[in-house]
């Protein structure tokens, strides 16, 4: 029995403590945005957001996860509106879409500590998420916009703010 | 193998004899193809459909106007059910935000209309089905309108349809497809003449054709909520995790010893897998009540196997065995004999031979395979996302030991397809499993189980012969092609393609592309069977399938000969691509999209530093009556040591006309990116009857950071619509091979191409 904060609501799980949180979360609390892809940490099709900072959460246990703030695809933004899924339907991203849950994720944490990042930083950031319809370029197209739309929108709430 | 498939024959699904119905059903207006044979005649058919209307819903109109297509493809990422509606929208005159998506059962009534089957591959729906989509939709308008115009008062042939509203000009009145389908008074048959001589819009009268509306099932796509496969939770599941054998195939278990995995909370039971569809060998499942128990219950089992006949072979006995088969006289069946190769060798000024290879190559899409399984009253319910429903349900249906018509496959979204969705394999240790623990279970495949067990893209071994006259122009070729048969395996005789001898069926979909448009006076291709690899390494299609490697060796041996010949490598294409007979039309198209890449690439024109060059290659993927125009030019960059840079892809493709031009872009884009991965970093070897490769830490696709610059032009010139999934994948290694000879002048023979095979060419 353990207990986690996920997407803002504390939930009780059955689960071993050596259990991965990638599946606690898919299979006992039925959010299924999360994917399991290839239980390595090598794909970063489950990752998820613990303390803001991405992980893979078929690396990460329970035990680990617990008394720490989750964040996974579901929670992201109340009505899929964050600046990166708005970009991801603005560039048409996804094609099989798999993968792009833990996408968005490990970008997200990316834009949450640098709104404006080179192409660069962007790769760096990005290359442990494996995309087997391999819609690199439309990523990175789509991490490009939304960082500027939260620019903009950040620098009006400075404008308004003064 | 697959002596217990039993394929449901469905009825004729020959459209020209069947009657589409519009009709009033319980929940909005239904429209379809009859399932009557419209030989009856319409009035006849109509009163059927009165009785028992039961017609293949291809789309539904709700007393909302929401207009649902229910389309018996598999979404797997080439948007093809938006496409669909696409189609069927810009006929009907329905608004878009009205449109809605909705995947098919495997229902037979929701077969193909040109395949007779629901299977998604090949690159052929938006080419088989824009034609049928397109009449569905002007038959649903024009039922609507007549209903229109009886309700108005008013004569059809005044009123116009425009985003789901029917308008008659002169009188201002109008009304909405949702106010005609409420009011219930539709019932119309159109016979197969009525339905033929509909006049369907002209390209200038299009409004969503040739526009690029945003996918329907990208939103979902986005947060979380788009349901695949693995996604299914049904009431009561428990989960399965397979114990895959120390060998790809042929292992029997002689024993298992569950004590220890007892000793599992949540465990129980272990599955031996009874598999008659023989498309597994030595599996077994153990069940738990989460997949983290089964997972730990699995590697807990103590199986000893008797490994079979395979259990010693590896990559290198199959290319052995392939080298063999090749050098022998009878080997194989003809796919193509044109003229008399034997005798133009003869007079031939120069033979040149060359050997091709590539090596196993692993779908890994990225949902692992998995299925879950049901039984509910005698229907077997398989949940799982699949690109080959009326297969894969007869594969279920024999594990189940039913008739296939007891099996209700439940389509959910792909995490990718790629090919390896065509098979069925997931489905049979869900239902065993089931089966034996009489609950639904969920079966999900480790990383390392996807890979260790995929169909693969077979070992390949060409060798091509060719003789030249004295101004180095191409007289005559022989091209063998030895190969595991993937597309034989599904034991299904209309897949077959009888040799031009009529020696036998042969395995058309390890030898298409090889009978290009070239004007080659004699040519011969050989499609010969691997039998060793064929039994060890079971293989599929993947993602572009034989023009996959035929265009890897057509495309670096002409080039090869063009420099042997001391001629530019495209001006030697062109000078082939004459369109002379049966390559009329097909050859020039070619020819066009070949200019089209070198113009956007600066092919011959932009001055490149040293240890740089440009490749150029064109295809007709995937097969010959089916093709789609396609020419890469690669630009490549090569180190001293041999370490290559792509710099940038250019890629033309001829489409003939364009449904979504930016879904197109996304496949082009995809599928380029494909050809790159597979030509430089994907590689599977075969040891000891198991695939080497378990994870992507060894199996390597393409990442972002190995992603170049992709240009993708694409030329629409009013032809037909054809097909985009795949063909950009064949038309990449042959380009960056003879990109890399341009650079530094070796000549790489064997895929996935290396730097130390680089290197190696430049010392030779």
């Amino acid at each position: 029995m353990a207990t986690l904060n996920v997407n803002g609501r504390n939930m009780s799980v059955e689960a071993a403590g050596d259990t991965p949180l990638l599946w606690v979360i898919r299979e006992q609390l039925q959010m299924t945005g999360t994917k399991f892809g290839c239980g390595a940490g090598l794909c970063g099709a489950c990752t998820v957001h613990v303390n803001g900072e991405a992980v893979r959460s078929c690396q990460t246990s329970v035990s680990d996860a617990a008394g720490k703030k989750i964040t996974t695809i579901e929670g992201l933004s109340a009505k899929g509106e964050h600046p990166l899924q708005k970009a991801w339907i603005a560039e048409q991203v996804p094609q099989c879409g798999y993968c792009q849950s833990g996408q968005i994720m490990q970008a997200a944490s990316l834009l949450a500590k640098n709104s404006n990042p080179s192409k660069e930083e962007v790769v760096a950031h990005m290359d442990g998420n494996l995309c087997r319809c391999m819609t690199y370029s439309r990523i990175q197209k789509a991490i490009m916009r939304a960082a500027s739309e939260m620019r903009t929108a950040s620098n009006g709430n400075e404008r308004r703010a003064t | 193998m697959n002596t217990h498939v039993k394929i449901a024959k469905s009825e004729s699904v020959d459209l020209s004899r069947r009657s589409f119905l519009v009709g009033t059903a319980a929940a909005g207006l239904a429209l379809g193809y009859s399932s009557i044979p419209a030989m009856i005649g319409g009035d006849q058919a109509l009163a059927a459909t009165a009785r028992n209307f039961d017609p293949s819903v291809w789309y539904a109109i709700a007393p909302d106007g929401i207009v649902t297509v229910t389309v018996g493809k598999a979404e797997m990422g080439q948007h093809v059910a938006s496409t669909m509606a696409q189609l069927i929208s810009e006929e009907l005159g329905s608004n878009w935000k009205d449109m809605r998506i909705q995947l098919a059962s495997n229902d037979p009534k929701f077969n193909d209309p040109v395949l007779g089957a629901q299977i998604t591959g090949g690159s052929w729906s938006t080419m088989m089905n824009f034609d049928a989509m397109s009449r569905a939709g002007a038959a649903g308008r024009i039922a609507l309108t007549e209903a229109a115009a009886s309700i108005m008062g008013v004569p059809a042939n005044e009123l116009s349809v425009r985003d789901s509203v029917i308008t008659h000009a002169k009188s201002k009145k109008s009304k909405t497809f949702a106010e005609i389908v409420k009011s219930g008074k539709i019932a119309k048959t159109f016979t197969p003449d009525d339905l033929k001589a509909i006049k369907l819009k002209t390209p200038d009268q299009y409004t969503k054709v040739g526009v690029s509306i945003p996918q329907l099932d990208i939103p979902p796509k986005t947060n979380g909520t788009a349901k695949y496969g693995i996604d299914v939770m049904l009431p009561g599941m428990v989960y399965g995790k397979v114990v895959m054998p120390p060998v790809r195939y042929g292992a029997t278990v002689k024993s298992v010893d569950d004590s220890a995995a007892k000793k599992v909370p949540g465990f129980i039971k272990a599955v031996t897998v009874d598999d008659k569809t023989k498309t597994t060998t030595g599996w077994v499942v153990a069940v738990a009540n989460t997949y983290t128990n089964a997972k730990k219950a699995a590697e807990a089992l103590k199986i000893t196997y008797d490994n079979g006949p395979n259990a010693k072979l590896s990559s290198e006995d199959l290319l052995t065995e392939a080298r063999r088969l090749q050098a022998k006289e009878d080997s194989g069946l003809f796919f193509v004999k044109a003229g008399d190769t034997a005798a133009a060798f003869g007079t031939a000024a120069k033979l040149i031979e060359a050997e091709y290879t590539t090596n196993i190559n692993i779908h890994c899409p990225m949902e692992p395979m998995n299925a879950t399984a049901e039984l509910k009253g005698d229907i077997w319910h398989i949940y799982t996302g699949n690109q080959f429903a009326t297969r894969t349900g007869a594969i279920a249906a024999g594990a189940a030991g039913v008739d296939p018509k007891h099996v209700v496959m439940h389509q959910m979204y792909l995490g990718g397809g790629f090919g390896r969705r065509l098979d069925g394999d997931m489905t049979v240790p869900a239902v065993q499993a089931a089966k034996a623990v009489g609950k639904p279970v969920k079966v999900i495949y480790a990383r390392e189980d996807d890979m260790i067990m995929d169909f693969s893209r077979p070992l390949t071994f060409q060798k091509m012969k060719a003789g030249v006259d004295a101004d180095g122009k191409l007289v005559a070729l022989n091209h063998d092609v030895v190969s595991a048969w993937p597309t034989a395996r599904w034991g299904i005789p209309d897949f077959m393609t009888p040799s031009v001898d009529k020696k036998g069926g042969l395995d058309g979909f390890t030898v298409n592309g090889s009978d290009f448009f070239y004007t080659v006076p004699n040519h011969n291709v050989r499609a010969i069977l691997n039998e060793m690899a064929h039994q060890a390494t079971p293989s599929g299609q993947l993602r572009s399938v034989a023009p996959g490697w035929t265009f890897w060796a057509v495309e670096s041996l002409v080039d090869e000969l063009a420099h042997a010949a001391g001629k530019d490598p495209a001006q030697y294409r062109i000078a082939m691509l004459d369109g002379e007979g049966d390559n009329d039309g097909g050859a020039q198209r070619l020819r066009n999209t070949l200019l089209a890449a070198m113009g956007l690439a600066g092919y011959g024109s932009l001055k490149l530093p040293k240890g740089e060059g440009m490749g150029v290659a064109c295809v007709s993927s995937q097969e010959r009556k089916t093709a789609s125009w396609t020419a890469c030019v690669a630009h490549v960059a090569v180190a001293p040591d041999g370490e290559i840079k792509v710099k940038k892809l250019t890629v033309a493709t001829d489409v003939g006309t364009q449904v979504n031009p930016d879904g197109i872009r996304a496949q082009v884009e995809g599928a380029a990116l494909w050809g790159l991965s597979l030509a430089l970093y994907e590689k599977a070897t075969l040891k000891d009857g198991a695939i080497e490769q378990t994870n992507f830490d060894s199996y390597t696709p393409l990442r972002m950071s190995q992603t170049p610059e992709v240009a993708v032009s694409v030329i629409a010139n009013g032809e037909h619509a054809t097909g985009v999934g795949e063909p950009a994948v064949t038309v990449i290694a042959p380009a960056l091979a003879n990109a890399i000879f341009n650079a530094c002048g070796a000549r790489v023979r064997a895929l996935p191409i290396t730097a130390e095979a680089v290197k190696a060419g430049m010392k030779a």
